[in-house]
């Protein structure tokens, strides 16, 4: 009595401690090892092994044993049969039953398992699926395997199989996870370059302002790394840089290549390009937020004098401002049908002047800054010095300028808004 | 000898080819299979005779019974004498339930186990923590 009331206690721990490693979802391979030597302490068996099934394969491979000789990760095939007599079979197989199949096991094998004991097969089953099967030899104490062994072995076999077909289903939204992110990846590829055609197409129709967009998308970039934005949030400043004029495309040609300043009539024609690039814009599902509004806004001031919702301030977003500055910047030092590019002193006068009324000040502040670290050497690119091109062989002329822009603009809470104006 | 930084060493003593090992008070997982590497390594050097004393252990769990089934096998293949010492009531009562003791002598005390065992050369050493 008191021994069979021991023996009790004992499989009662073991289900136990086999729930507690179970439910510890840290290392598979640990939890598997724990849970086998659970299985084989419960009843002090000599020799055993948990075998995996791989429908995909019809195989069963021992992901554990212990005195099977060298048949740890050895692959065993398992026919259709096989399989589906062992499901059928479960868990809730009789002794005899399980005597027969570990027979049948050992005969099939004997080439892999050579010459080793198996006493007892218990299938591991899963809402009728064969997850695996678990082998087991003979007892320490040497007797036979009585339907209460069976009982026990069969329990903590079932947490076993849940145990396994838990991680194999977390494998398999991983899986899925990945080829996920995979799949986003590549849409955001085809987005991207989806776009840098888009912006070629814009650019090509003006033939004054080739590579006008992609400049404005990389000038973007680089005062929105400045100001701080986030990795995403400059990703998309870039985007709305390469499209803001993609409302051109409406616009009549002959006024977009006109070799003179626009009359009232022309400046009516070319006004329209934002709206029309907010509709154009809009049914698409960009992942970035607010590429519309950039193209739709771009013309705004700040003094709200822009057009062509007249936003002052604050209600123009923060991407606008900044694609704002950088088509002005691009627009100045880029030939036009009327004009050469402008000297870089010219230019940044002209945003000295017109910073707070036209332009965001710590968006001025930002490009000054990034344009100084480039050309004192202390950021690595330069990238904005490689957009002027030859037109531009001596920015070193303008550090001066830049300093003390940087300097009045900070002065003047020029610097404020880096998270105000970011994402 | 600790395997891996920061573990606890498993307290042994070596007399001649034969290597006493402490268990701890509970064996389980982490501390059972600290003590089978014990073994291990203790039979890997050329040890004739293991003796597991269990003076602090307290509790062994299944997983305990099963590596400690492992260590059995490990002294059979290597064709060593495996004896276990200072086991209390209950833990003996298991091992019996168990059918552990067909496999392995399990002796009142050290003295015991080493009146059953032939010590080899020379004095006690002592090895490990």
């Amino acid at each position: 009595m008191e021994t069979d009331i021991q023996r009790l206690l004992h499989t009662f721990a073991a289900l136990a401690d086999l729930g507690q490693e179970i439910a510890d979802t840290g290392d598979f391979e640990e939890m598997l090892r724990a849970s086998f030597h659970l299985l084989l302490g419960s009843l002090a068996i000599r020799r055993g092994g948990v075998a995996e099934y791989d429908r995909d394969g019809s195989t069963l491979t021992l992901i554990s044993a212990r005195g099977l000789g060298d048949s740890q990760d050895q692959v065993l095939a398992c026919s259709n049969d096989n399989e589906r007599r062992l499901a059928s079979l479960g868990t809730s197989l009789s002794l005899a039953q399980s005597k027969s199949e570990a027979e049948r096991f050992l005969a099939e094998h004997q080439d892999t398992l050579g010459a080793t004991r198996i006493d007892l097969l218990v299938p591991l089953v899963v809402r009728d699926s064969l997850i695996g099967v678990v082998l087991l030899g003979e007892k320490a104490t040497g007797e036979n395997f009585t339907e209460e062994d069976l009982e026990v072995v069969s329990v903590l076999a079932r947490h076993l199989a849940v145990g396994i077909h838990s991680h194999r289903l977390l494998e398999e939204v991983e899986h899925k996870a990945e080829e996920n992110r995979r799949l986003y990846d590549g849409l955001r590829t085809i987005y991207k370059e989806t776009v840098h055609a888009f912006a070629a197409a814009i650019d090509i129709k003006d033939r004054y302002t080739q590579g006008h967009s992609v400049r404005v998308g990389k000038y973007a970039e680089i005062i929105a790394r400045e100001m701080g934005w986030t990795d995403d949030a400059v990703e998309g400043i870039a985007i709305a840089g390469y499209l803001h004029d993609i409302g051109k495309l409406i616009v009549d040609l002959n006024v977009i290549n006109s070799p003179e300043r626009f009359n009232a009539k022309d400046s009516k024609e070319m006004s329209r390009h934002p709206t029309a690039g907010y509709e154009i814009l809009s049914p698409i599902s960009h992942p970035y937020a607010d590429i519309p509004l950039m193209a739709r806004y771009h013309h705004e001031r700040i003094d709200g004098n822009g057009y062509p919702d007249g936003l002052k301030g604050d209600e123009i977003p923060p991407g606008a401002k900044i694609v704002t500055l950088a088509d002005s910047f691009d627009a100045m030092t880029t030939d036009r049908p009327y004009r050469k590019h402008l000297p870089l002193a010219d230019v940044l006068e002209d945003f000295r002047v017109n910073t707070g009324t036209q332009f965001e000040p710590a968006v001025v502040c930002a490009f000054c800054r990034a344009f100084l670290k480039e050309i004192e050497g202390t950021s690595k690119e330069k990238r904005l010095i490689k957009l002027l091109g030859k037109n531009y062989d001596n920015v070193e002329s303008v550090s001066p300028l830049l300093t003390q822009l940087i300097s009045d603009l900070d002065g003047n809470d020029g610097a404020r808004a880096a998270s105000a104006a970011g994402h | 000898m600790a395997d891996t930084p920061g573990e606890i060493p498993v307290q042994t003593r070596c007399i001649g080819d034969m290597a006493i090992i402490y268990a701890s008070d509970y064996l389980n997982k982490l501390s059972g299979e600290r003590i089978e590497r014990e073994c291990k390594r203790q039979l890997g050097s050329g040890c004739r005779a293991l003796v597991i004393n269990f003076r602090d252990t307290e509790l062994v769990n299944s997983i305990g019974v099963s590596i400690l089934m492992g260590v059995i096998d490990a002294a059979e293949q290597n064709q060593a004498r495996l004896i276990f010492s200072d086991v209390n009531s209950h833990t003996a009562k298991l091992f019996e339930m168990l059918g552990i003791t067909r496999h392995v002598s399990v002796v009142k005390d050290e003295a015991e186990a080493l009146e059953l065992i032939t010590p080899q050369t020379n004095a006690a050493g002592t090895s490990g923590q």
